[in-house]
C-alpha cells in the first residue's frame, strides 16, 4: 500500500513527460506505418523486381537476375524515349492552359455574381466525374468518321476529316483537352480559396486610385497568389508526369499502345503495357523506378525555382 | 439559410463521391447456395440479353448460382494474370483465348489439371488439346469451348450496288485465293457507293490470311520465327498492297469505331470466324438480312477459340470443374452455336443435324452449319507461343499505322523491333 502511494506521483510525472515528448510521435506513427507498408515496401520490392527478368509467361524466370540490365535496355529503348517526349509534350500542353484557365475562372468566380455558389460548385463537376465516363464522350467528340469536332470543323478542313489518333500533335491536343477539362475546376477552386484571403481593402484602395479591373488582377491578385500558384504548378507537374487514364482510354484499340505508332503513349502507359500486356515484370519495374527518379528530380527543380521566386519577392 | 445550402451542397458532392467509389462488390449468399463466378470476354456463353445456358444449369443444379463478369479481351487476360500472380481474386472459372493460352500453360500448377478430373481429351482434335496442355502432355489446364472456322461475311446490298454478284456460291468463286480477294476489292472500289471500303481493317485481313497457316509466329520447338517465316511476310505484303489501293476502312478491330462501321456499312466484307456471327448480330442488329456468308479465300482457315479453366485458388473447385465440363459438353456447345454462333470444337457435333442443318436468318439463311465445318476440315491448328497475342496486336497496330500513312517498310521494322523486345522476356 505504501509503496503504491510512493510510486503514484512519479509514474504520473513520467506519464506526463511522455505525453509531452512522446505522444506527438505516437500520433504520426499511423501515417508512417501505413506509408511504410503501402509506400516504402512496394518501392523496395519494385527495385528488387527491376533487377530480374521475371515474366509470368516464362516459367522459372522469377529468380533470373539481370543486375542493372533492364535499366541499360531502357536507356537505349526508343519507345521509352518516345513515351517521355509524349509525357512532357502532353504535360506542357495540358498544364499551362489548365492553370491559366483556372486562374481566370477563379477571378470571375470571385466577383459578386448572381448564383455564385452554383457556379462555384459547377466548376467542380468535371473533377468528380469519372474519367472513364467522360472518355466515352470525348472519344465520340474526337472520332475520325462521325465525330462531333470533325463535323464542326468541316468548313475548314475541306472534306478530309482529322484523324485525331493518327497525328502526334492532334492526339496530344485531344488528350490535353481531356486532362484540362478534368482538372481546371479543381485548380480554380484552390485559386479561389486563396483569392478570398486577399484583403478587400487592397482592391478598394486600388479602385480609388483608378486602377482598372485588369490592373487589379495583375498587380494585386497575381502577386498575392504566388505561393498558391507555385503549389499548383508543382502538383500539376507531378500529375502530368504520371498521366495514364486519359491516354489509356483514348486508345480505343485497348492495345495500350497509345496510337498505332505510340503517338500519345505516355511513360506510365508504356509501363502498363510492358508490365501487364507484355508480361515483362522486371522491365516494367525498371520503368517505374526510372520514372520515380525523374519525378524526384523534376520536383526538386520545381522546388528550387519556387524558392528563388519567393526570395526574389 | 445560406448555411444550410452550403451543407446540402457539400453533402450532395460528398455522397456523389462515395457512390462513385462504391459499386461492384458481390453478394455472398447465406442460404446455402453456392455462387460460381465465371470471368469471360465477349459473347462466350451468353449474349448481353440472353443467359439461358446458365439458367439451364441453375435449373438442373438447385443451389448453384452462376455470376458472369465480362470485360474486354485485354483487360480480362491482364486481370487474370494479375490475380494468378497475387494468389487470390480469380473467378471460379476463367476463360482463356487460344492466342493467350500458351503463356498460362507455363503456370499450370496454378490451374486445376483436367486430366486428374476424369476428362477424356479424345473428344477434341488433338492439336486443340495440345495447346492447353503442358509440352509433355502431363497436365491439361483448359477445356476447349469453340473453334473459329473462317468464312467471309459480306454485305449483299453493297455488292449489288457495286455490280458484283450477290449469290453466295458465285461470290465464293470470286476469291479462290487471298490475292483474288484483294483484286476483287479493286473491282469493288471502282463502283463502290461513296465512302464504302472493301474491308474493315488491315489487321483483321492479316490475321485472316494467316488463318490457313500452321506455323506463323512460333515453330513447334517454341522458337520465334516471325522474321524468317515467308508466310508472315507474304501476308503482310498482300495486306499492305490492299491498304495502299484504298481498300481498308482503317477501323481498328474491337474499337467503338469498328462497331460503328458495322452499323453504318462502312465496309463490304469482313473476315468472319464463326464467333463473328454473334458479334455482328449483337452490334449491328439493324443490318439483319443485309449480310451473307461466303467461303474464305484459300478455302479453309481457323481463327480463335477459347478454353475454360478453373484456377486452383478458387473456393469452389469441385463445383467449378463440374460446370466447366458441362459448358464444354457437346449438347451445350450445340446450343451455344445456335444462340450465339460460336462453333463447337468437338468434331462429333459437326454431323449432328442441329449443327449441320443450321442456317442463320440474320445472314440471309446462309448454311453456317455447312460453311464452317468445310472451312475447318483442312484448316491447320496454329502453333502458338507465350507472346502470340502480343505479336498479333503489334501487327494490327503497325498495319493501322500504314493505314494512317506510315511507309510500310518503316512500319515492318518497328513491328520486328517491338516483337523482339516483347518475346525476349517471354
Amino acid at each position: 500500500m505504501s509503496t503504491r502511494r510512493q510510486a503514484g506521483p512519479s509514474a504520473r510525472a513520467r506519464l506526463h513527460r511522455f505525453d509531452l515528448k512522446g505522444a506527438p510521435y505516437l500520433y504520426v506513427t499511423p501515417f508512417f506505418a501505413l506509408f511504410g507498408v503501402f509506400g516504402l515496401l512496394p518501392l523496395a520490392y519494385t527495385a528488387l523486381l527491376s533487377t530480374t527478368a521475371w515474366s509470368p509467361r516464362q516459367p522459372g524466370s522469377e529468380d533470373a537476375s539481370v543486375g542493372l540490365g533492364n535499366y541499360a535496355d531502357l536507356l537505349s529503348d526508343t519507345n521509352f524515349h518516345t513515351a517521355l517526349v509524349n509525357t512532357f509534350g502532353i504535360g506542357l500542353l495540358s498544364t499551362v492552359p489548365q492553370l491559366l484557365l483556372a486562374l481566370g475562372i477563379a477571378h470571375l468566380l470571385n466577383y459578386r455574381l448572381r448564383g455564385r455558389l452554383f457556379f462555384r460548385m459547377g466548376v467542380l463537376v468535371p473533377y468528380i466525374t469519372s474519367i472513364a465516363a467522360a472518355a466515352l464522350i470525348f472519344n465520340q467528340i474526337f472520332a475520325r468518321d462521325f465525330g462531333l469536332l470533325n463535323w464542326l470543323l468541316q468548313p475548314f478542313t475541306g472534306g478530309t476529316p482529322i484523324d485525331w489518333r493518327a497525328s502526334t500533335l492532334a492526339s496530344w491536343f485531344a488528350v490535353s483537352v481531356m486532362v484540362t477539362w478534368h482538372w481546371t475546376g479543381y485548380n480554380a477552386l484552390i485559386y479561389l480559396a486563396a483569392m478570398q484571403t486577399i484583403p478587400y481593402e487592397l482592391y478598394e484602395s486600388a479602385a480609388i486610385d483608378g486602377a482598372s479591373r485588369w490592373r487589379q488582377f495583375w498587380h494585386i491578385t497575381i502577386p498575392s497568389l504566388r505561393p498558391t500558384i507555385i503549389f499548383t504548378v508543382i502538383v500539376s507537374t507531378i500529375g502530368a508526369l504520371q498521366l495514364f487514364a486519359e491516354p489509356y482510354l483514348f486508345d480505343t484499340t485497348q492495345n495500350n499502345n497509345g496510337g498505332s505508332e505510340r503517338q500519345f503513349q505516355t511513360a506510365v502507359l508504356y509501363l502498363y503495357q510492358q508490365f501487364w500486356a507484355n508480361g515483362r515484370y522486371g522491365y516494367g519495374a525498371a520503368i517505374a523506378w526510372t520514372l520515380f527518379l525523374i519525378t524526384v528530380v523534376i520536383a526538386l527543380v520545381n522546388f528550387l525555382l519556387a524558392r528563388r521566386i519567393r526570395s526574389a519577392e | 439559410m445560406r448555411g444550410t445550402r452550403h451543407v446540402l451542397t457539400a453533402t450532395l458532392a460528398a455522397s456523389a463521391l462515395v457512390l462513385a467509389a462504391c459499386g461492384g462488390g458481390q453478394g455472398e449468399s447465406t442460404d446455402g447456395t453456392t455462387t460460381l463466378t465465371i470471368n469471360v470476354y465477349g459473347d462466350s456463353f451468353s449474349l448481353p440479353d440472353n443467359r439461358s445456358i446458365y439458367d439451364e444449369y441453375e435449373r438442373l443444379n438447385p443451389g448453384v448460382e452462376i455470376v458472369e463478369n465480362r470485360s474486354d479481351f485485354s483487360t480480362h487476360h491482364q486481370n487474370l494474370q494479375a490475380r494468378l500472380t497475387a494468389g487470390s481474386g480469380t473467378a471460379d472459372l476463367e476463360l482463356i483465348e487460344v492466342g493467350q493460352v500458351a503463356g498460362f500453360v507455363g503456370q499450370h500448377d496454378r490451374f486445376v489439371d483436367f486430366l486428374d478430373r476424369g476428362v477424356d481429351p479424345g473428344q477434341w482434335t488433338d492439336a486443340i488439346v495440345q495447346q492447353a496442355s503442358t509440352p509433355d502432355r502431363s497436365a491439361l489446364i483448359g477445356l476447349p469451348t469453340d473453334v473459329g472456322g473462317l468464312a467471309m461475311c459480306y454485305r449483299t446490298d453493297l455488292f449489288e450496288q457495286a455490280g458484283l454478284p450477290v449469290d453466295r456460291d458465285e461470290v465464293s468463286e470470286l476469291w479462290p485465293t487471298w490475292r483474288d480477294y484483294v483484286e476483287t476489292g479493286d473491282r469493288f472500289l471502282e463502283r463502290a457507293p461513296d465512302g464504302v471500303k472493301w474491308f474493315d481493317s488491315g489487321g483483321h485481313v492479316f490475321t485472316g490470311i494467316l488463318g490457313n497457316e500452321e506455323r506463323t509466329f512460333y515453330d513447334r520447338s517454341g522458337e520465334l520465327i516471325v522474321e524468317s517465316n515467308p508466310a508472315v511476310r507474304a501476308a503482310w505484303d498482300l495486306t499492305v498492297q490492299a491498304i495502299r489501293s484504298g481498300q481498308s476502312a482503317a477501323l481498328p478491330e474491337f474499337s467503338p469505331e469498328w462497331n460503328t462501321g458495322f452499323q453504318r456499312g462502312q465496309f463490304a466484307t469482313v473476315t468472319c470466324p464463326a464467333w463473328m456471327m454473334g458479334y455482328i448480330q449483337g452490334n449491328a442488329p439493324e443490318t439483319k438480312g443485309k449480310w451473307d456468308i461466303a467461303t474464305v479465300p484459300g478455302g479453309s482457315g481457323n481463327w480463335g477459340g477459347s478454353y475454360v479453366t478453373v484456377p486452383a485458388q478458387g473456393e469452389h473447385v469441385e463445383e467449378a470443374v463440374k460446370l466447366a465440363k458441362w459448358l464444354t459438353a457437346p449438347e451445350q456447345s450445340i446450343t451455344i452455336f445456335q444462340e450465339i454462333g460460336n462453333f463447337p470444337s468437338q468434331r462429333t457435333t459437326w454431323d449432328d443435324p442441329e449443327v449441320a442443318e443450321f442456317s442463320s436468318p440474320f445472314f440471309n439463311d446462309a448454311p453456317a452449319g455447312e460453311i464452317f465445318p468445310a472451312s475447318l476440315a483442312d484448316a491447320p491448328v496454329q502453333i502458338s507461343g507465350p507472346q502470340s497475342a502480343v505479336i498479333g496486336k503489334t501487327f494490327a497496330d503497325k498495319l493501322n499505322s500504314v493505314e494512317q500513312g506510315t511507309p510500310p517498310d518503316e512500319a515492318w521494322q518497328q513491328a520486328m523491333h517491338d516483337i523482339r523486345a516483347a518475346a525476349g522476356a517471354g
